[in-house]
């Protein structure tokens, strides 16, 4: 039986009965359609976030004072909180190859109010020139914090671009001042808008040179954190176990009174999370795909027992099992196709309305697109089994005699 | 040429054996026309299946243009319908919403025939059996019972086969097209040299045969020359 054939005869006998086809089809539309939508959500997800946590600057390992606790996971009084985290420790770390800048960080809360009586509660980062480099920023106005502004202990502060609009509103607030903790500072900088990641706002910030934030605002002389930009991230690895040896070292310790953690840690945390979740909502699409299968086998089921009597005449007429088999397949298969192909469209146009909607920005990958496809096949060939074998078994003398 | 040798046919239906046909032969010669005919339940039905390669027997020897069909598989039966038998139903058995040539052309798309040559031959048959041209892309349910019955006899014509089986083939007609449709047959037998079998349960049916075999009881009854053959 030539492929032609097999094909004409699928179409006639689909056509035939247009709403049944349908319906039954729209089983599989609905499935393969929230499949597309679900992976294009989940998706789009951890591309957002994969991009804002590179947007942090890539190549980065941080080191944490104190130690994550097995068990207790990040939420651990012991990390921040602990100040062995030195200056000292940034020079020994330079002296590792593949480290190229190094930006130490100590972060404190405190209530800024401007010139003009706005005033904010927002995180505050002493920090050094290499801020920039390391955290893949700069101004977007003014100037960033100086070496010179770092040796002077100099009052200067540069904005994040939410934190400018809270203290100033319109104004520009180059060279205004503002009062943190009761110190008044000149703002020399504002930062270029990073946009929001979900979790914090990284426009919220407002950055002061390092010596100043411990001698004039925090009295302290330990960091609460250190930003380490490695060469490439091929050397990761190497970076991140060189780097906790010299600290090691250097704090005299058998055990690590640090933490170190790198971009790649976070986001394979995240991406767990998302994936996990992501898998989650797929399933739930894929037990509709289920319930859409049967609902193909019960059609064809029904099919086989209505043409009894065709099938009977075209034994007679010389066709094999294998003839009336694969036409019931094909005719199976054909339906659950079509099926996919509807639900690829449909879940396509629902990440798109969802996308231009500004909910989230989805993705429809091609190889989700591949796989609703393979799937939609698959299940014509699973659930067109049982109903074609049937139909090939039957006795063609029994069959033309069926009333 | 069929040869039939000592065809028994048993059906168990749990303990009870019904033997549908016991012992029975005959041969029949290419171009004969040969009317089987008996009551119901006399086993003119099983024959028919039989014949028709549509069922093996339970013993004895059906010998097909020289070939043993009696212990063959299902797909090989399949096959000996394909190419050396062309069925003619009571009830007709057209495919439904499909056009008469694609009706026809149904025998050959299990043989693998080009769309071409399919067409061209599904042509010749309709033109044998008498249907009329300006019919040939109407729908099977847009016909009338004789010309369903003149698509079934295209349609058995069309792998041109050994053997014409026509079983009841005017059960569903009135008299006046049931003789239309006999002596189409009897034309195909005439100028075409076709053989053909039918079988039947009326006596006037059998009368346009050349040969009647009177089957009773699953026995030959009967099986002669018929000397008051209707000739239309």
């Amino acid at each position: 039986m030539k492929l032609t054939d097999i094909f004409r005869e699928t179409f006639t006998s689909l056509s035939a009965n247009k709403a049944r086809t349908g319906l039954t089809m729209l089983g599989i539309v609905i499935g393969i359609a929230s499949v597309i939508a679900m992976t294009a959500i989940g998706q789009g997800a951890q591309s957002s976030i994969q991009a804002s946590i590179e947007g942090l600057g890539s190549n980065l390992i941080y080191v944490y004072p104190g130690v994550i606790q097995p068990g207790r996971g990040i939420v651990s009084s012991g990390r921040g909180s602990a100040q062995n985290l030195k200056s000292e420790d940034v020079d020994v770390l330079l002296q590792i190859s593949g480290i190229t800048n190094i930006s130490p960080e100590l972060q404190r809360r405190f209530q800024i109010i401007s010139q003009s009586g706005n005033n904010t509660n927002t995180t505050v980062t002493g920090t050094t020139s290499n801020y920039g480099t390391v955290h893949n920023t700069d101004t977007q106005t003014g100037n960033f914090i100086s070496e010179a502004n770092e040796r002077s202990l100099a009052k200067v502060a540069v904005l994040g671009s939410t934190t400018a609009t809270d203290l100033f509103d319109e104004d520009d607030p180059i060279n205004k001042t503002i009062r943190i903790n009761k110190v008044n500072f000149k703002v020399i900088g504002i930062l270029e808008t990073k946009g929001g990641s979900g979790f914090v706002n990284p426009d919220d910030i407002v950055i002061v040179p390092l010596s100043t934030m411990q001698k004039v605002l925090a009295g302290a002389d330990y960091l609460s954190s250190m930003s380490v930009a490695v060469v490439d991230k091929d050397q990761m690895a190497i970076v991140k176990q060189e780097l906790t040896d010299a600290l090691l070292r250097k704090h005299n310790v058998e055990e690590a009174d640090f933490s170190v953690m790198s971009q790649a840690d976070i986001l394979s945390t995240l991406t767990q999370v998302i994936d996990t979740f992501t898998i989650f909502l797929a399933s739930i699409a894929g037990i509709s795909l289920l319930v859409g299968g049967i609902g193909i086998m019960n059609m064809m089921l029904t099919t086989v027992t209505e043409r009894t009597r065709e099938i009977g005449l075209r034994k007679a007429v010389g066709a094999k099992r294998r003839d009336i088999n694969n036409q019931f397949l094909i005719e199976a298969i054909v339906l659950t196709f079509s099926g996919g192909l509807a639900g690829v469209i449909l879940g396509w146009l629902v990440s798109f309305t969802i996308t231009s909607l500004g909910i989230i920005k989805t993705q429809v990958s091609f190889s989700s697109v591949l796989l609703a496809f393979g799937v939609s096949t698959v299940i014509g060939i699973i659930f067109g089994y049982y109903p074609a074998r049937r139909a090939s078994k039957l006795n063609p003398i029994e069959a033309l005699r069926y009333e | 040429m069929i040869e039939v040798k000592n065809i028994t046919k048993i059906y168990k239906t749990g303990v009870e054996e019904l033997r549908a046909l016991d012992d029975v032969s005959f041969s029949i010669e290419d171009g004969e026309f040969v009317a089987i005919m008996g009551p119901s339940g006399s086993g003119k039905s099983t024959m028919m299946h039989i014949l028709g390669a549509l069922d093996t027997p339970t013993d004895g020897k059906y010998f097909l243009d020289g070939k043993d069909v009696s212990t063959l598989s299902d797909d090989e039966l399949a096959d000996i319908r394909k190419n050396k038998i062309g069925f003619v139903f009571q009830s007709f058995n057209l495919l439904p919403r499909t056009t008469v040539l694609r009706n026809v052309m149904l025998p050959l798309v299990y043989k693998g025939v080009g769309e071409e040559e399919k067409e061209q031959r599904a042509k010749e048959s309709l033109y044998s059996a008498g249907f009329d041209e300006s019919h040939f892309n109407h729908l099977s349910n847009q016909l009338s019972g004789g010309q369903i019955q003149r698509v079934a006899i295209a349609r058995a014509l069309v792998n041109n086969p050994t053997l014409i089986l026509a079983d009841e083939p005017t059960g569903n007609l009135d008299t006046k097209t049931g003789e239309v449709v006999l002596e189409t047959f009897q034309r195909l037998n005439r100028e075409q040299g076709r053989t053909i079998i039918l079988i039947t349960h009326e006596r006037d049916v059998a009368e346009h045969a050349e040969r009647i075999i009177f089957i009773k009881d699953g026995q030959i009854f009967e099986d002669g020359r018929n000397h008051t053959r209707r000739i239309i």
